[in-house]
């Protein structure tokens, strides 16, 4: 056997530990960028071969959130692609205004960026107090970052332009504290926030959503776990409700697309046809 | 691994559009390998990248669609924003990891997935550019037993990618080739190989 193959079957007894001793199952996730991350881990910890680490997965309780960081990407910046915000913005945000209350599940929302920038649009559009943002993650060290709202400053400057280009009508600086080397989200803009712990390949449906955002999360998983992720999806949002996806994810290969229709195919928006018997 | 074929990797930034097109633009569309690869150029707004290359290129130039099957005859291209990496069963994956050697897409993700994923049947080409993304990924390609081939730094507008790929494949798993010749030697390649 070729040292690459041993290393796949590596990969295959990692998964499977974990699994069987943690209970969180990556074996539906994309193979080669798993390879990575768990050559990252490898690194990280030391090792020379991944089954090296195996004594500590099993014996050591605090392995795991590492392993978890490790694994979970939890890489996102405020208003990432702008124009999806806009479109957000100008053809979603007016119909969801006429609900009295408005439930957004924000799904894989890592250090919670994209969170805070849905609850900016909100603001500005008037409605953040009939609001409620769930933001879900697997990885709870990405989600204690999110609950604090506190993100390095050097990247303002970014924010701040895609904040612009998405359509801000005021300065991002209005929405935060930039102080020494860190910028401190409002406070009001976290009271229509929730962050929570939910794993998409075990977890059942987290809440009744008029729009569901799940961007670059699918990109990380293989059909089977793209399709479970997609009922649960389906499964939450209320009739005629949004969904949000990555720009590089689509709803070709799902079984139920034909109960979405695109809103803006290129930005992947999509909602749930009135008739489609949602929830 | 069964054998399918080969799949040819490639990499290119400053000068990249110049020499992706001249070395790829004559290969035929019946071209029997897939050719996959990581333009680090593109500035704001639309990506463009497809289309210019689609233009005195006969085969099909497109981004590249998470999941799908790579086929010979097309070249694809890593979207903006996104790393673009190989399975084993020769479909595409993209990722938003964090930026590799200051770049998404990057070229060092894309060649070891293609070392890891497809050993020996990877063939690496790295061209124009002005920094030294990809040759890491070249050498673990060249230790996976696949060929790396080199545009000579001497034709290339910026020559640091080529230069930094050669320092580190080991001779015998690299050719150098003048901008020129790499449309033919891929040619030939394909013609002898598949035949
Ligand atoms: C690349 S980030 C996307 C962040 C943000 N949505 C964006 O597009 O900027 C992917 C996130 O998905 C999360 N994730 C991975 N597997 C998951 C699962 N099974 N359930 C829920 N979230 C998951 C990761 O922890 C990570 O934070």
């Amino acid at each position: 056997m070729k040292p690459s193959e041993i290393e796949e079957v590596e990969i295959d007894l990692f998964v499977e530990a974990l699994r069987l001793r943690h209970g969180y199952d990556f074996r539906h996730y994309g193979r080669a960028s798993l390879r990575r991350r768990l050559l990252a881990l490898q690194r990280l910890f030391g090792v020379a071969h991944l089954v090296d680490l195996l004594p500590r997965l099993l014996r050591e309780e605090s392995v795991l959130s590492k392993v978890l960081s490790a694994l979970s990407v939890p890489v996102t910046e405020m208003f990432r692609d702008p124009e999806v915000f806009s479109v957000l913005r100008q053809e979603v945000v007016p119909v969801l205004r006429s609900f009295p209350r408005i439930n957004i599940w924000q799904v894989g929302c890592a250090t919670g960026e994209e969170a805070y920038s849905l609850a900016i649009v909100m603001a500005e559009e008037g409605c953040l107090q009939q609001c409620q943002i769930y933001a879900t993650d697997i990885n709870d060290a990405a989600l204690a970052t999110a609950e604090a709202g506190i993100f390095h400053a050097r990247r303002l400057a970014l924010y701040s332009d895609n904040y612009r280009l998405a359509g801000g009508k005021a300065k991002l600086t209005d929405y935060c504290r930039a102080h020494l080397d860190v910028m401190e989200m409002d406070v009001a803009l976290r009271r229509a926030m929730v962050f929570a712990h939910h794993n998409l390949v075990a977890d059942g449906v987290f809440c009744e959503a008029h729009l569901v955002i799940c961007r670059n999360v699918l990109i990380y998983f293989d059909r089977h776990l793209q399709d479970r992720s997609l009922a649960l999806v389906r499964q939450s949002l209320v009739r005629g409700g949004y969904l949000c996806l990555g720009l590089q994810e689509s709803l070709d290969a799902y079984a139920g697309k034909e109960e979405f229709y695109p809103v803006d195919r290129l930005l992947r928006i999509f909602r749930l046809r009135a008739d489609g018997g949602g929830r | 691994m069964k054998r399918r074929g080969r799949v040819i990797v490639f990499g290119c930034s400053t000068g990249g559009v110049r020499a992706m097109q001249t070395a790829f633009g004559l290969l035929p569309v019946d071209y029997p390998w897939p050719i996959v690869g990581v333009c680090h150029l593109h500035a704001q707004g639309r990506w463009l990248m497809p289309e210019v290359l689609a233009r005195g290129c006969q085969l099909k130039v497109q981004g590249a669609v998470e999941k799908e099957r790579l086929q010979g005859g097309h070249l694809y291209l890593a979207p903006p924003g996104y790393h673009l990496l190989l399975e084993r069963d020769r479909s595409c994956s993209l990722t938003v990891d964090e930026k590799v050697n200051g770049s998404r897409p990057a070229i060092d993700p894309l060649f070891e997935s293609a070392a890891d994923s497809l050993g020996d049947q990877s063939i690496a080409v790295i061209l124009s550019g002005a920094n030294r993304d990809g040759a890491e990924g070249a050498y673990r390609i060249a230790a996976q037993g696949g060929l790396c081939v080199i545009q000579d730094p001497n034709t290339a507008e910026a020559e640091e990618m080529p230069r930094a790929a050669l320092a580190v494949v080991p001779a015998a798993q690299r050719v150098v080739v003048r901008l020129e010749e790499i449309g033919p030697f891929l040619q030939t390649m394909g013609v002898v190989t598949n035949g």
